[in-house]
């Protein structure tokens, strides 16, 4: 893969100050319903997102930063946009593709919340057209398509940006774990590191899907996350917005 | 009040056209909601307020707020924080950034938002990006040698308040001491000294924040 850019690593730490804190990818409800108790079942839900929601998020942050990039100056403007037919259906056309995606409310929400606030943050790092026009069009876009552009900002590529994505979709839903249950994070980044190679394998995949039109990005879901995500909002005790 | 300044020449004033943001911290327990009350019960025929609470476990401050009905449900708002309080006004400012635009968004012209810390350490501190300023609140009867120890909170805050004074003599603690402590660790910076239980209304911390608006608003129409 091309080197890094240093510009990316700030996308990806999580000490980018973009909400990402009290998000645990549905790990908190997951814990409430005590479908997570240890360091197995933590491994077996990262696997399960990652393949899902993970997919699902890689694939249009590499869109998104497909899209972002092509606002670029040397680049024409407008984008002719979604690589699928005749299409110029702009940043609300794939943030609909987005929602088209993401069959719980909760999680809607959840996703427009750290989008927002992803989409405060990197402005207030980089400043790129892609970014700008997207914060134009959508209020509060999903958090996939402000990552994606962010990484176009940031001068990645949509492999990239789907990398990002994926190391997010398992990182912080690992970092609640070690908050919620007390793990030993030497051993929830062991868990991680062995994931490692799954995320490149969805990235891969999203990065591949990404290219063809957004009408056939990937859709996989997990109807019980997406259970979680509604039970959680009417949850007594809450910790984390998500 | 023993300020040994009446004023903080470092005091920030807020950006015109926006509310005064004000920090509240401090531990759990010392009295943050029960001064984020009062000060609403004092202000509220004044100026336009909201706010922001950031409790740890579900919405309690919120809610108590809104029992004690010292403001219309919808100028209060909670935000969660993931286990992290200090990392919600101080770190990673996002999500009550977000919370108080959408209070002004909601409500038009805001004078005030008061932002009310989950309880924390004594390390605790507001970022100068969420709050213009801030209070920070000690219990006087959570150990009389924790203004000597300082910390960023006791010792940067805008304004010290060091509540449940009716508890001091009970708990054996030297609330002049603490008041001495203070003073010297803030380098003059004001201390106010309350029992919310014996005045709930904490009338010196309200005219604190009354003379802090007043000069928001002076170095407002001041400036070009
Ligand atoms: N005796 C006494 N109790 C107080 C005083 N101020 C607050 N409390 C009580 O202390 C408890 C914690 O107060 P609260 O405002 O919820 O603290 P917070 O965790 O800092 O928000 C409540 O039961 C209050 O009623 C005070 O000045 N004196
Ligand atoms: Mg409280």
């Amino acid at each position: 893969m091309a080197e890094i850019p240093a510009a990316l690593l700030l996308l990806a730490d999580a000490r980018l100050p973009a909400g990402g804190h009290a998000h645990s990818g549905g790990l908190e409800p997951a814990v409430a319903a005590h479908a997570v108790t240890d360091l197995a079942d933590l491994r077996d839900f990262l696997h399960g997102r990652l393949a899902t929601t993970g997919l699902t998020g890689a694939a249009l942050a590499a869109a998104a930063c497909a899209y972002a990039a092509a606002y670029a100056p040397d680049a024409d403007i407008p984008p002719s946009g979604d690589g699928s037919a005749g299409g110029r259906r702009g940043w609300r056309g794939l943030d609909a593709e987005a929602d088209a995606r993401t069959p719980s409310p909760a999680q809607r929400r959840a996703s427009r919340a750290q989008g927002r606030s992803l989409a405060r943050a990197a402005r207030a790092t980089w400043s790129h057209p892609g970014l700008d026009a997207l914060a134009a069009e959508v209020r509060a876009p999903h958090h996939p398509l402000v990552l994606g552009a962010a990484a176009a900002a940031a001068g990645g590529t949509p492999r990239q940006a789907a990398a990002v994505a994926a190391y997010g979709a398992a990182a912080g839903p690992a970092s609640a774990a070690v908050r919620l249950l007390g793990l030993d994070p030497l051993d929830v980044h062991r868990v991680l590191a062995d994931l490692a190679a799954r995320m490149d394998e969805v990235a891969d995949e999203a990065a591949a899907a990404a290219a063809g039109g957004w009408d056939a990005l990937p859709a996989p879901s997990a109807p019980l996350l997406d259970l979680l995500a509604e039970a959680h909002v009417r949850a007594g005790l809450r910790l984390f917005e998500s | 009040m023993g300020a040994h300044h009446d004023h903080d020449p470092h005091e920030a004033a807020p950006p015109a056209g926006r509310a005064l943001r004000l920090g509240i911290g401090g531990p759990v327990g010392s009295g943050k909601t029960a001064l984020t009350a009062a000060l609403c019960r004092a202000l509220r025929d004044e100026y336009a307020l909201a706010v922001v609470t950031n409790d740890i476990y579900t919405t309690e401050d919120a809610d108590f707020l809104r029992r004690a009905a010292v403001l219309p449900d919808d100028r209060i708002t909670a935000v969660r924080t993931g286990c992290c309080p200090h990392t919600a006004i101080r770190d990673d400012i996002s999500a009550n950034l977000d919370a108080v635009e959408d209070l002004q968004a909601r409500h038009g012209r805001l004078d005030l938002v008061l932002v009310e810390s989950g309880g924390d350490n004594l390390t605790a501190l507001f970022s100068r990006g969420l709050a213009d300023l801030q209070i920070f609140v000690l219990d006087a009867a959570g150990g009389d040698d924790v203004p000597r120890k300082g910390g960023p909170g006791v010792a940067q805050a805008d304004l010290l308040v060091i509540n449940k004074t009716d508890l001091a003599p009970l708990a054996g603690s030297d609330v002049a001491r603490m008041e001495r402590d203070a003073l010297r660790v803030r380098g003059g910076k004001p201390v106010a000294l309350t029992s919310l239980r014996e005045r709930p209304d904490a009338p010196e911390v309200a005219a604190w924040v009354r003379g802090a608006l007043r000069r928001a608003r002076g170095a407002a129409a001041a400036a070009p």
